[in-house]
């Protein structure tokens, strides 16, 4: 009977809990943004000419198909992260793409219209060199891989390899690349720096060595940067040293030595400090590759250039040019050039290879982006018109990873923003009401009330209301007109003038910070990009932190945020200030910071312009605050002693509370030190700022009230243990009040291992660790009480609060890893939470508050039924429709941003990681908002009909009476 | 008082702390933690330093001898001075400027057998208000929390009541003598997962099951009256004539 109840009261808590998507509501209020990543590889589908495929291979181990005609993708692969998924190589030929993963480890063959896998082989173990097709007798037939000291040759239909070859030398000489052309020979080139290059000939059929040689170049210390091959076999090589090229016939048996051409005699000169660059072009592997080359002699500078007869000939110098390209339809080759016009555009331009003349009618202009960064990588699709002129669309990737498709005469035809692969924080702001709505915001300004009289008042209430009426009226009409046109033709384009915040505050600016230094403005209804702004001259390993110091709530005082660019290595940062609506770098004086910020602290201390107060720390303690106007010091001088702050040096294990002096320097006022021989600082999370809690306690089932113990400076720590054996690790959790450095509560989790995710959130702390000895994710729920009786309900002090609080905890198993946690947040917390999940399936699980709660029982009691507690299991159940993102998985989930709405059941949701999602989801159901399927017709009738029967049961009555005083 | 302000603005550090995970491979010295071995039953004895000034530059000062006892058991037991004439003084005069009470103790393990292995470098220090522990007349609480292998990792202090309402201490007296609570705290083991008695209760619910002679009856058996039921039901109904247009659910 008990066991009954049991599954009863799991069954109601489930109906309570389910909310899945219906089918109609997919993409309603939910997007997805599928990235790839930066291009390294690109090639363009030249088999048929009526191809629109595009394969892309990127830094970020995704192997993908893109439409050249919209941008969209056609099929993505997206393999592991790191070294062990890294793409090294990239080779097509017909309807297969051929691509070296993992530094060698595989080699795939892909069906590029569907994507399908053909084959895949394991290579031999050893770093990947080089990998090049191999034609016989004009037919691709193999793939060769050139490692670091072995080469093999596969079948390119089947994979099966062919030979494999030890390489004579290996520990001495560097073989870096590998050269086929067309007489049954493979070449690879090898070289020892600055001494010689080895040169060794591979017959195609079965490996054998038919040669090898050795020709002297002291000069040279790498063969790929500095060497390519062109015409039948001539190995061209560049030094900007002694200013000259080297030619060497490879198949020469004679010539030991390479032939030196001076650049001066071509009247051309290497800019000091560059490293020259040769580009050759091999349009079919099975022919050699042409005899013509581009040179580039400087940033700006290339030459296109022709070896003939063992001479070199200048075809044409393109001076200036910041890109050039070659590309092959049909038997035809052209190179295209990119070189500025005027400061904001570019002009490319085609020429033939083999002449090096001007294609009449063929420049594209393209346009810099101001806010963007220089193009850096031109990629060129040439095609075969009807009158057999050629016509080309070129592909702009630029520093900032914005991908542009040209075509001519520069129109954009499509444009990819792969800086957002690469999300590192992000933020939500509101959007500005509209002129109307603020114009009737205004009226209530302080100023107007004070100066104007009574009746100037109600003329110009009047007024505005007159307005707000005019703007309804219009906002009717173009419903109407709308209505009246089919769906499809009604555009839905947003731009940031008719952005304004909507009745429930569910459309938000969604701002983004890219680890490419890169910033977003999205709308977060429809996912649009609405602005951009390419941050120049970030470093690679910089760490971002993203301030809004004032929202929108102060017209006309334009919002404003910050962010903190902080070098990870030296610790030195910069601020940049900007308006979040519209993307703009502000005005206002920032100020230098000459050494390293360690800690950043936002205070509810506002200045005059309802700004709030930033506070960074640096490494000697000081404190710089900004804004830094009179009336902010005289702010914070007043409130000095009450203003607290901590640091963490994970190094040292050390955690330390510091207290800011009426002249912005700092006193040390508590110290916990945890020894780093045993454990490591590996987190410390507080609070969120913006966190309401509605209900101070929670009510038992003896209808007594047990209190939350509610401290907003609560920091949880999290330690993981230096020994590592599966019986000894364990993970640490402290709970240190950040004033006072009071150790609230310290437990080990046993037999644990990180990597841990946690949230930290009202009285609770949720974290999820491996637990070492059952081989298994396992979630632990701390939750903290002040007990029966609160000691100050009024104000939270952590100075006065001596109780320790009460600490219950339990652990559940979850039976998927995860990569990402984080909590539902609402307007008022009043909603129930919900922890949502992101699952590196992509999925993410919106799993409910209810089912982490160290309360549930072991035994169900009336008054635990009273409560509503689920009756503990010891596992965790996933759900597949708690997945609040149904088949529209994230790839490589990094990161959940939640965000209130104007409405209390509704909590936006962004997840991101290589793709974002993002999505609404109401905890508690949306109890403040009537159905999408809500019967308006019915409880209109409804209405109406109950009106009409009492209008006529009335006059019946009426009628009666009459009747009744007649008789 | 004017120093009774609202702590309301005390604001938690939003800074996102980077951490580093570099691994340092000499740490490990083969260490277990948590199987201390009593090895010593005398225990030793630390200093525990005050310090409150009204300039509010800390000059510490001992306040007296903690005497630690490592083992399953950590004990502590605090020996400690009373408070000079002056001290008293200042003590009533850094409470009036709302200047704080500071206490320390060096880092120092409780396992006595590595007291030799690892001199103390550094402090462990916290904090009070000096009123409220003028208020208190002196009644603190004082708690010192190791870590898994017995090192002390931090110090807390409170009094109580902990508040300052601005209450004038007369007396002298109260503010003679220290009335201190101290102990030692050890981290807790948070539990695991309990599946062993998770099961056992669901054994128990199926003997229960089981032993009950209702529930082992067959499904026909338990519900053979529905289903007949269910049946002439069924068997009326389609007797009487199909409905014209059946098909048209489909559509």
């Amino acid at each position: 009977m008990a066991w009954l109840v049991v599954r009863l009261a799991i069954s109601v808590s489930l109906l309570y809990a389910a909310s899945a998507v219906f089918e109609d509501q997919v993409g309603k209020f939910d997007w997805r943004q599928q990235f790839i990543g930066k291009v390294r590889f690109a090639l363009f589908d030249t088999h048929s000419q009526a191809s629109k495929k595009l394969l892309v291979a990127t830094d970020k181990n995704v192997f993908a198909s893109l439409n050249s005609r919209t941008g969209d993708l056609f099929w993505r692969h997206v393999d592991k992260t790191g070294p062990e998924g890294h793409i090294d190589a990239l080779l097509m030929y017909g309807q297969d793409a051929v691509v070296v993963v993992g530094n060698g480890r595989l080699l795939r063959s892909w069906e590029t219209t569907v994507g399908g896998l053909k084959w895949e082989t394991v290579l031999d173990t050893g770093s990947f060199q080089a990998a090049a097709l191999v034609g016989v007798q004009d037919l691709v037939k193999y793939v060769a891989v050139l490692k670091k000291s072995a080469i093999s040759l596969h079948d390119l239909s089947s994979g099966s390899q062919i030979w494999g070859e030890n390489l004579p030398d290996s520990d001495s000489v560097q073989y870096q690349t590998i050269y086929s052309g067309e007489n049954g020979l493979v070449f690879v080139l090898g070289i020892v720096p600055n001494s010689h290059i080895v040169i060794v000939e591979y017959k195609i059929e079965d490996g054998e060595i038919m040669n090898k040689k050795s020709v002297e170049a002291a000069w040279m210390s790498s063969l790929e940067s500095s060497c390519a091959v062109v015409s039948s076999g001539i190995l061209l090589c560049v030094d900007q040293i002694t200013q000259s090229l080297y030619t060497l016939p490879l198949q020469s048996a004679e010539q030991t030595e390479m032939r030196q051409i001076h650049l001066q005699m071509l009247d051309l000169e290497v800019a000091s400090g560059f490293r020259p660059v040769l580009t050759s072009t091999q349009p079919n592997p099975a022919q050699p590759p042409l005899s013509e080359f581009f040179l580039q002699l400087s940033p700006d500078h290339h030459i296109l250039l022709q070896f003939k007869d063992g001479l070199i000939a200048l075809l044409r110098d393109f001076s200036p040019s910041y890109l050039a390209a070659f590309a092959t339809s049909g038997e035809r080759t052209v190179a295209a050039v990119m070189s500025p016009k005027n400061d904001t555009a570019c002009s490319i331009n085609l020429f033939s290879a083999d002449t090096g003349r001007k294609h009449l009618d063929t420049t594209i202009i393209y346009h810099m982006d101001p806010n963007g960064g220089k193009p850096n990588r031109l990629y060129v699709h040439a095609f075969l018109k009807k009158d057999d002129s050629v016509g080309y669309r070129v592909m702009v990737q630029t520093e900032d990873l914005t991908l542009t498709f040209l075509q001519q005469p520069g129109r954009v035809v499509w444009m990819r923003e792969e800086a957002l692969a690469d999300v590192v924080t992000m933020e939500m702001v509101d959007l500005p009401f509209t002129g109307t709505q603020a114009e009737l915001e205004g009226e209530f300004g302080k100023k107007a009330a004070i100066q104007d009289g009574l009746l100037p008042m109600v003329l110009k209430r009047l007024s505005s209301q007159f307005i707000l009426l005019q703007a309804w009226l219009a906002h009717l009409w173009k419903l109407f007109y709308d209505a009246r046109k089919p769906r499809s033709s009604v555009k839905h384009e947003v731009t940031i003038d008719i952005l304004s915040r909507d009745e429930f505050n569910l459309q938000k600016m969604m701002l983004m910070v890219t680890a490419s230094g890169k910033l977003f403005g999205i709308d977060s209804k429809s996912g649009t990009i609405l602005w951009k702004q390419y941050l120049e001259n970030i470093q690679p390993n910089s760490v971002f932190k993203l301030i809004v110091q004032r929202t929108t709530a102060h017209f006309p005082h334009p919002p404003q945020c910050t962010l903190l660019i902080k070098n990870k290595d030296t610790g030195l940062g910069s601020l940049y200030v900007f308006n979040p609506i519209f993307g703009k770098k502000s005005q206002i004086s920032v100020p230098t910071l000459p050494r390293p910020v360690l800690q950043t602290l936002l205070l509810p201390v506002i200045d005059q312009d309802y700004a709030k107060v930033l506070l960074l720390i640096d490494d000697q303690y000081k404190v710089t605050a900004f804004p830094s106007t009179k009336n902010v010091l005289q702010q914070l001088q007043d409130t000095a002693s009450s203003i607290f702050f901590y640091l963490v040096d994970s190094s040292q294990g050390k955690l330390s509370g510091f207290r800011l002096r009426k002249d912005l320097s700092t006193e040390l006022i508590w110290e916990v030190v945890i020894p780093t021989e045993v454990q490591k600082i590996v987190a410390v999370k507080g609070k969120r700022a913006n966190e309401h809690v509605h209900s101070q306690g929670r009510v038992m089932g003896d209808r007594s009230v047990l209190y939350k113990y509610l401290n907003p400076n609560l920091l949880a720590v999290i330690t993981e243990s230096t020994d590592t054996h599966q019986e000894r690790s364990f993970v640490g959790i402290f709970l240190i009040d950040g004033v006072t450095g009071r150790i609230v509560h310290e437990a080990v989790q046993r037999k644990a291992r990180g990597p841990v995710h946690f949230v930290h959130s009202e009285n609770w702390v949720v974290y999820v660790y491996w637990n070492s000895k059952f081989r298994r994710n396992e979630f632990s729920v701390l939750e903290l009480f002040e007990g029966a009786e609160l000691y100050n309900s009024t104000v939270f002090s952590s100075l006065d609060r001596p109780h320790a609080p009460q600490v219950l905890q339990q652990s559940y198993i979850f039976p998927a890893p995860i990569n990402t946690l984080e909590a539902t947040l609402t307007e008022k917390g009043i909603t129930s939470r919900h922890l949502l999940v992101g699952l590196p399936s992509g999925n993410i699980l919106s799993l409910p508050k209810m089912f982490l709660d160290p309360r549930r029982p072991e035994l169900v009691s009336e008054q635990s039924r009273e409560e509503n507690l689920i009756p503990y299991a010891p596992e965790m159940p996933i759900r597949e429709e708690w997945f609040i993102n149904y088949n529209q998985t994230v790839s490589r989930v990094r990161g959940i941003y939640t965000a209130p709405s104007g409405l209390e059941s509704t909590c936006l949701v962004v997840a991101y990681g290589l793709d974002i999602y993002q999505t609404r989801v109401f905890p508690s159901k949306q109890f403040d908002v009537l159905k999408d399927d809500y019967d308006y017709i019915l409880i209109s009738s409804v209405l109406f009909g109950l009106f009409f029967a009492t209008m006529i049961s009335k006059r019946l009555a009426e009628v009666k009476l009459l009747n009744r005083a007649w008789r | 008082m004017a120093t009774i302000r609202l702590l309301s603005l005390i604001l938690s550090v939003l800074l996102t702390v980077t951490l580093l995970w570099t691994q340092s491979g000499e740490c490990n010295t083969g260490r277990r933690s948590g199987d201390a071995v009593d090895t010593d039953f005398s225990g030793f004895s630390v200093p525990l330093e005050h310090s409150f000034e009204v300039d509010d530059v800390p000059r510490f000062r001992l306040r007296g001898a903690l005497q630690l006892r490592g083992g399953r058991e950590n004990s502590v037991y605090l020996s400690q001075n009373q408070l000079s004439e002056k001290d008293r003084s200042t003590l009533k005069d850094v409470a009036a400027v709302d200047g704080l009470y500071r206490i320390r103790v060096p880092r120092v393990s409780l396992q006595v057998d590595r007291q030799t292995e690892r001199q103390s470098e550094g402090y462990l220090t916290t904090f009070v208000r000096a009123c409220s522990l003028v208020e208190s007349h002196l009644s603190d609480v004082i708690t010192l929390h190791t870590d898994v292998s017995g090192y002390i990792i931090g110090i807390s202090i409170v009094t109580i009541p902990g508040s300052c309402r601005g209450i004038e201490v007369e007396d002298e007296v109260d503010l003679e003598v220290f009335n201190s609570t101290i102990s030692v705290v050890a981290p807790v083991t948070a539990p695991a997962p309990e599946t062993a008695p998770y099961i056992e209760r669901m054994e128990q619910e199926m003997e229960k099951k089981g032993k009950n002679p209702q529930e082992q009856k067959s499904f026909f058996a338990k519900y053979w009256y529905l289903i007949l039921g269910g049946a002439v039901f069924l068997m009326a109904t389609s007797s009487a004539q199909t409905p014209p247009g059946g098909a048209r659910e489909q559509s």
